[in-house]
């Protein structure tokens, strides 16, 4: 610092040292308590040395939970929704930057607004979409009369029907409805030179060639950022897949938790619901820390 | 902000813009719309459609006193834990940012929290103010019937506040931190030359200069204590007891998958929705300040 300040000094390290502590007391007393037994799990107070059972709960947990499965699908999900973020933005954002088109502001507007509404507020009427996805085109061709123009005309009855409840396609699709990485893209995209749009076209570049053998390229940081950042939004999900995934199949391990929160009466088994609590927390955990530059890049980023 | 050399065949420009527009229609306009047309009408216990009942489901809500215990909770939930984990925030960047010995640790470290899901943190403080084991038991032993969540509506309510404020904690930090230390070091060492100390600079430079990344979290640890929440009420005291932790999604969830109330559901989200919009154009208004000192 520019100069010495000792006794404020002494207080910067106690102040962040207590900081520091109670921010990974939750993570050691998960750990601890999935170390003991049943017994000494419920002492009060408890232990803090750990215990000998530490792989035999992760075991129990993970066979009452079932997590194997339920973490592949949080995978497939996480990974499907980081996925289609990183490639359907940066799509949107070349079309919104790159094109002038009648309605481009409109288009810009309309990705825009979708910033403002979270999927949990308008959570009921989603999950009535996903139920058939079609829907909302069945009704726009009902109320349009176009229903009943087909059936006139080629006597096949229209109903549109396709049901994504209980399935990956259902999980993924809403959670990428947003705006959030279109927007990390254009800001990039305003500020690549136009020099290299105009030698790419001198040189015979369309749009589709610019687009994947240059800007995309280009963007690889913005990628890594914005797939690290949605991948772990993805994977801490709940409410979404909760809802539905009424079948155990498509269940991801977030979701699984509550089935080992432990039951009112008899002794609670806390070192059990403690080791499945660490297994779920790891896969984020690990990615925050392996990621930590994509991570914060891509929070700040996002966000702006 | 315009590029000025772009692509003249427009019509490849608007297919790149087809497969997002195929689904912001498909599941934000359609539900967006959807729910307020249930909110205007009521759904037949019988089907035979849906009949038109204007403003009534929005009077029955308003009118009805859990709905006013929900919203005040919610406030209540929002206000504390948003002050909470903004200031604890704030104070951990501040010092971080003064780079003694071991701040790298604590940038790495201070942010984990954020990773972790909701669900998650919720099982684990769940067991760690659990009244009969973990760590409010020992309390528990010295005064008995001090701390029980399960009976209490205040004690349910700090935890869930405890819990949803260590997560922002690390959340906020990351962006005070950004914040932080994009004040020119020129400024900070041109104050110390005047002979102003380290709290003076703070409340005189550093602070004036971050007040744009305050108002922002403010909105959004608001806006995310609404939806954020749901996870750890969920998992850590399921809207009770007798409803004091019954915030605002939670109540839209249990109202509508639980009692298969879509229209007052619907009416519930409506106001959610209008209520995060006039968050989100407050937090435009001062965007461009946010804008004016860079």
């Amino acid at each position: 610092m520019v100069e010495r300040t000792p006794f404020l000094n002494f207080f910067t390290h106690v102040i962040l040292f207590v900081g520091f502590v109670f921010c990974i007391a939750p993570f050691v007393v998960v750990i601890i308590a999935a170390s003991h037994n049943l017994k000494d799990v419920n002492d009060v107070p408890m232990s803090l040395l750990p215990g000998n059972d530490f792989w035999l709960n992760i075991k129990t947990a993970w066979t009452t939970a079932d997590l194997g499965p339920k973490l592949l699908n949080s995978f497939i999900m996480a990974a499907g929704v980081a996925a289609g973020k990183v490639i359907i933005s940066a799509l949107t954002a070349f079309s919104i930057v790159y094109f002038r088109y009648p309605g481009r502001t409109f288009i810009f507007w309309l990705i825009f607004v979708t910033l403002m509404l979270p999927l949990e507020v308008r959570i009921v009427p989603t999950y009535a979409v996903v139920a058939n996805v079609l829907s909302p085109y069945q009704t726009i061709l009902d109320i349009t009369g176009l229903t009943w123009l087909i059936e006139k005309v080629s006597g096949v009855q229209v109903s549109l029907s396709l049901g994504l409840l209980n399935s990956y396609t259902g999980l993924i699709l809403p959670l990428i409805a947003t705006a959030t990485g279109t927007f990390l893209y254009r800001q990039f995209f305003l500020t690549v030179p136009d020099e290299l749009t105009e030698a790419a076209r001198m040189d015979g570049a369309g749009p589709l060639r610019f687009f994947i053998d240059i800007l995309l390229p280009l963007s690889r940081n913005n990628m890594a950022a914005l797939g690290t950042i949605m991948f772990l939004w993805a994977w801490n999900q709940y409410l979404w897949p909760l809802l539905i995934t009424t079948d155990q199949s498509h269940a991801t391990a977030v979701t699984e938790l509550k089935q080992l929160i432990p039951n009112v009466g008899g002794i609670p088994e806390w070192n059990i619901a403690m080791a499945g609590t660490l297994i779920v927390m790891l896969p984020p955990l690990i990615v925050v820390v392996a990621m930590q530059r994509w991570f914060v890049r891509g929070l700040i980023a996002t966000e702006k | 902000m315009e590029k000025r050399v772009t692509f003249s065949r427009w019509t490849i420009g608007i297919l790149f813009a087809v497969p997002q527009l195929l689904l912001i229609f498909t599941f934000f306009y359609w539900p967006a719309g959807q729910a307020v047309y249930w909110s205007l009408t009521l759904q037949q216990p019988w089907g035979g459609g849906n009949i038109w009942v204007g403003l009534d489901n929005f009077r029955s809500i308003l009118s009805n006193a859990d709905y006013w215990n929900s919203i005040s909770a919610s406030l209540i939930f929002a206000g504390i834990s948003t002050g909470l984990a903004m200031f604890i925030a704030l104070v951990l960047a501040a010092l971080t940012d003064r780079q003694l010995a071991g701040s790298r640790l604590y940038r790495v470290v201070l942010i984990w929290p954020y990773g972790i899901a909701a669900p998650a943190l919720a099982m684990a403080f769940r067991f760690i103010l659990a009244p009969e084991a973990g760590f409010m038991a020992v309390v528990n032993q010295v005064w008995p019937g001090f701390w029980d969540p399960g009976l209490d509506g205040t004690d349910a309510m700090a935890s869930i506040i405890v819990a949803f404020s260590w997560k922002y904690v690390g959340y906020n930090f990351i962006f005070f931190l950004a914040a932080f230390q994009a004040i020119p070091r020129s400024l900070i060492e041109a104050a110390a030359m005047d002979g102003s100390g380290v709290i003076r600079r703070f409340w005189d430079i550093q602070f004036p200069l971050i007040t744009p990344t305050i108002f922002f979290l403010l909105v959004i640890n608001i806006t995310e204590s609404f939806q954020d929440s749901f996870g750890i009420v969920d998992i850590m005291t399921s809207g009770g007891p007798a409803n004091a932790t019954n915030l605002m999604v939670y109540k839209i969830y249990s109202d509508g998958f639980k009692g298969l109330d879509y229209s007052g559901a619907a009416a519930q989200s409506i106001i959610l929705m209008l209520l995060i919009v006039v968050l989100t154009i407050f937090q435009f208004r001062f965007i461009e300040r946010r804008v004016h000192y860079r």
